[in-house]
């Protein structure tokens, strides 16, 4: 076994969120970043993502997936960050020892700081509990995005789709433009899991059907998938009497959610949020545990890389500073979501600086406003003409605002 | 083409494969022939694990029997086979004081079968043994161990082909002719001669007695539905915990059981069905299965089940006869040459080491055979590494660079294993035959991640994408190359003009 490593900053996860937090933390002055990447390259579900779309928000300008991350893997590398590739993080301990395994053999990295970006991973029929056989042809969106992306493999004719994620839609119009029949696209909830512009650029475009509140009740055929069973579902998610429609399809493709893959951060102990799934953070992206950090859909299932990249700068940045000045700014505000909100990110702030807050709401609501309340007054207002569960919300509280904070709880809730 | 054998064991199973074991010590000609893709894909690769003491069967049944001897020898067959077994105990556990007098009457019933070590205890002991179940007492069952049933099914049929048994798989026996030292197997990979028969096809073990004329048995199949927990809750418990058997019923009640990789089964239920291949899961046995665990386990939740499947029973008995079949384990007259291996359902998994003894000396005893020098009294198909010290796992790494790429994170599955595995002795090659020898794809993301990487794995080592399955048969994973389809819709488009 090698003798241990030292890094100011250690990246676990070389996906949208490990890069960009990996170039900032040594824009930001840390000596020595090493990022962790587990597959043969760095830019994670961005390699299989060859539509177009990306950027819009960082660059102002439409890119596919493998060119958003081409920008910052050059960043990376001309900014001198150490990426270690086909490597594997077994363990990670509080005081930062990291335990990598690659083909070099068993290595360990005594980090000032960790982010850990390991993303997420996609929901499956197990966890779903779709009943049927169990015969091939079922596939989560993603795994057939990486089959016909990058291994040029097509999976199916005939496609029924559970579930209208982002990814799903994406694969929806892939799959058609390829030359697979999508007989249509169920979803459990009484709105689209995707955001609108995907359900009109990558649904309504080709007529492919959607029907609301409907899920899979049975899969059929022992060796490949014949066909499925649909059904609608009450407001329980109980199926509805009456409701059964069989469909042919050799193919049923899986779209029904992401789930932050935090092993690590489980072991770890730390103050995990029940909404999110991931840790809860301060305005550093600060973990309970001192020293490490968590962005990007470890921490919360983003809708845009975009805002995953902004983020991860940030704790970058925060993570050099906590590596090389040791210290972060103390955060005694406590931050709650209140009605009509999941939750709201981060959990606590300084107020010395300004925040960019992020949090999903319940439902679709037009004509709102989500409003930052302390000690019963409004601190921000902001309205918003369109809120869907599919979009995340991120709004700016400039610093002057927390001056008015009384005592260090600020609400932050939908207001009509 | 037919080959000459001197014992042919229909069915790949756990007992087949351990007969196939038990003869491959000796130098006889022996063939399994399998329907499936792989062997252990019917009940024995699709049940709980246990290594049973003998406490639920019957005194004097063959059962019982071949259950505890089986017990008796079991740790060391796992240990020569490197199948990973555990002594974990089990906690016959009465949900209220009203079922205590039933723990009586088990324990005594189990003493007198031989099983050691019984007691009965109180609440608190349960709650001091087992701090996350609930329960009004228990009988604590020390002895009671686990195993992980396909891979000890799959050590047994490797360590037999690689001790020189013949194995065809994807050969479903069609038809049987001809008489004890001349029996014609048909096949439709060819037929296959051989002087004896070993009936032990399960679920089917019914129709392949009926082609050597044997019409008095017929198999009952009986689903039981389990769900997989995830590992991070694997800890829930420490020993089997099981409920006070239902009366009259097709099973031992759903029973709360860990396995040797830290996961956690509940099941299995038991539903009678016309089709022993009818292995569906359904949502009411979900629910069912979540309900009735959650009583002995109120810290449960629907979010803890990475997956669910059906293993399926080959009961002698229908539903309206009640729970108690015994095992068949014998020669009849109107098929002589034949040993019928009938209803071997649970405790089938514990029992097949002494019914493989037994069918071995019955072998020998019509052909005399010379002890076989090339047998594999110990086995590994695949070096795991994922319990292995750092110190050791590095070693192996400067040894095989493979070793230090892990492809499946969830079970920390190397590319080393998954090689080994695509490289396996009975040259099974569906995606299955993969996960069940390495145990890659059987993680919380099901594959999620080191799917595609396998599969990319398997075309650079010129595989084609149409022979992928993810079983054999039918169960393709692709129709081809993107072109390939493309190709075909343009044709498709071009037909409908």
């Amino acid at each position: 076994m090698g003798d241990r490593e030292f890094a100011d900053v250690a990246i676990i996860g070389g996906g949208p969120a490990g890069l960009a937090a990996a170039a900032e933390a040594k824009g930001a002055g840390a000596e020595r970043v090493i990022m962790i990447e587990r597959d043969e390259r760095v830019g994670g579900i961005l390699n299989q993502q060859v539509h177009d779309g990306f950027g819009t928000k960082v660059f102002k300008e439409a890119l596919t997936g493998p060119e958003y991350s081409a920008i910052y893997e050059d960043r990376v590398n001309e900014r001198g960050v150490e990426t270690w590739l086909k490597s594997t993080v077994t363990e990670l301990t509080n005081d930062r020892v990291i335990t990598v395994r690659s083909e070099r053999g068993i290595e360990t990295i005594e980090a000032g700081a960790v982010v850990l970006a390991m993303g997420c991973r996609e929901r499956t029929r197990g966890a779903i509990g779709t009943p049927g056989t169990r015969p091939a042809g079922v596939y989560t969106a993603g795994a057939v995005q990486y089959y016909m992306n990058v291994s040029n493999l097509a999976v199916g004719r005939k496609v029924v789709i559970l579930g209208s994620g982002d990814i799903g839609l994406i694969m929806a119009r892939r799959m058609t433009l390829e030359g697979a029949e999508v007989v249509c696209v169920a979803e459990i909830l009484p709105q689209p899991s995707g955001i609108a512009g995907n359900i009109v650029r990558c649904l309504e475009d080709f007529d492919i059907p959607l029907y609301l509140s409907t899920t899979v009740v049975e899969i059929h055929g022992n060796e490949r998938v014949t066909g499925v069973t649909l059904a609608e579902v009450g407001p329980k998610m109980g199926e509805k009497k009456g409701t059964r429609r069989y469909f042919d399809c050799d193919t049923l493709l899986l779209s029904v959610g992401l789930i932050p893959e935090t092993e690590l951060a489980n072991a770890l102990g730390l103050a995990m949020s029940p909404v999110t799934n991931g840790a809860i953070v301060d305005e550093s992206f600060h973990t309970s545990a001192p020293g490490i950090f968590s962005c990007g859909n470890v921490l919360q299932v983003h809708d845009v890389v975009d805002y995953a990249t902004l983020e991860a700068e940030k704790t970058g940045i925060a993570a050099a500073k906590y590596a090389m000045i040791g210290e972060l700014p103390e955060t005694n505000i406590n931050v709650t979501a209140g009605a009509g909100l999941r939750y709201v990110l981060p959990a606590t702030i300084s107020g010395g600086d300004a925040i960019d807050f992020t949090m999903r709401p319940w439902k679709e609501e037009h004509d709102k406003s989500v409003v930052f309340k302390s000690g019963g007054e409004v601190l921000r207002r902001m309205k918003m003409p369109h809120m869907e569960p599919a979009g995340m919300i991120r709004i700016r509280v400039g610093k002057g605002r927390f001056k008015h904070v009384v005592n260090n709880e600020i609400l932050v809730e939908v207001e009509e | 083409m037919s080959e000459n054998f001197d014992v042919a064991i229909v069915g790949g199973g756990v007992v087949g494969c351990a007969v196939a074991r038990e003869l491959s010590r000796y130098q006889l000609k022996v063939v399994v022939l399998e329907r499936a893709s792989d062997v252990a894909r019917g009940t024995s690769g699709k049940n709980s694990g246990v290594v049973h003491t003998g406490i639920n069967v019957p005194v004097g049944s063959v059962k019982g029997k071949y259950n505890v001897r089986g017990a008796e020898i079991f740790e060391q067959y796992c240990e020569d086979l490197n199948v990973p077994f555990e002594r974990c105990g089990k906690v016959i556990v009465a949900l209220t004081e009203d079922q205590i007098p039933d723990l009586e009457v088990l324990k005594e019933k189990g003493e007198s079968i031989g099983v050691k070590q019984l007691e009965i205890i109180d609440h608190d002991r349960l709650k001091e043994m087992e701090p996350n179940i609930e329960g009004a007492g228990a009988i604590n069952v020390p002895t009671a161990a686990i195993a992980c049933p396909y891979t000890l099914n799959i050590a047994l049929a490797e360590s037999s082909a690689a001790s020189g048994v013949e194995f065809m798989l994807d050969t479903p026996v069609t038809g049987i002719s001809g008489e004890q030292g001349d029996f014609e197997l048909e096949t439709p990979n060819g037929n296959v001669s051989a002087s004896l028969i070993v009936n032990s096809a399960g679920l089917f073990a019914d129709k392949i007695a009926r082609m050597v004329g044997v019409t008095r048995w017929r198999i009952w199949p009986c689903r039981g539905e389990y769900l997989i927990l995830d590992k991070s809750v694997g800890g829930m418990i420490n020993s089997m915990v099981y409920p006070v058997p239902p009366k009259g019923g097709a099973g031992l009640g759903i029973h709360i059981t860990p396995t040797t990789d830290g996961n956690i089964l509940l099941g299995p239920s038991a539903d009678y069905t016309n089709d022993g291949d009818d292995v569906r899961t359904t949502a009411k046995i979900r629910r069912q299965l979540l309900a009735e665990a959650g009583e002995f386990l109120p810290g449960l939740a629907p979010r803890h089940v990475i997956t669910a499947y059906s293993g399926m029973r080959p009961k002698l008995v229908p539903v309206s006869v009640g729970g108690f079949g015994d095992f068949v384990v014998e020669e009849v007259p109107e098929a002589l040459g034949v040993m019928q291996l009938v209803g071997i359902e649970s405790p089938g998994l514990t029992a097949a080491p002494a019914i493989a003894e037994d069918v071995t000396a019955w072998a020998l005893e019509r052909i005399p055979a010379e002890k076989n020098p090339g047998f594999k009294k110990t086995w590994s198909s695949v070096r795991r590494t994922r319990e292995e010290e750092l110190e050791v796992i590095d070693d192996l790494i400067g040894e095989d660079s493979d070793y230090g790429e892990i492809m499946c994170r969830c079970e920390m599955v190397t590319k080393k294993e998954i090689v080994d595995s695509i490289n396996n002795e009975l040259d099974a090659t569906s995606l299955n035959a993969i996960k069940y020898r390495s145990r890659a794809t059987m993680g919380r993301c099901q594959g999620g991640f080191c799917g595609p990487r396998i599969v990319d794995l398997l075309l650079e080592n010129g595989k084609s994408p149409e022979s992928l399955t993810l079983k054999g048969g039918g169960s393709w994973l692709f129709m081809g190359t993107t072109e390939d389809l493309r190709a075909e819709g343009k044709a498709l488009r071009a037909g409908a003009k």
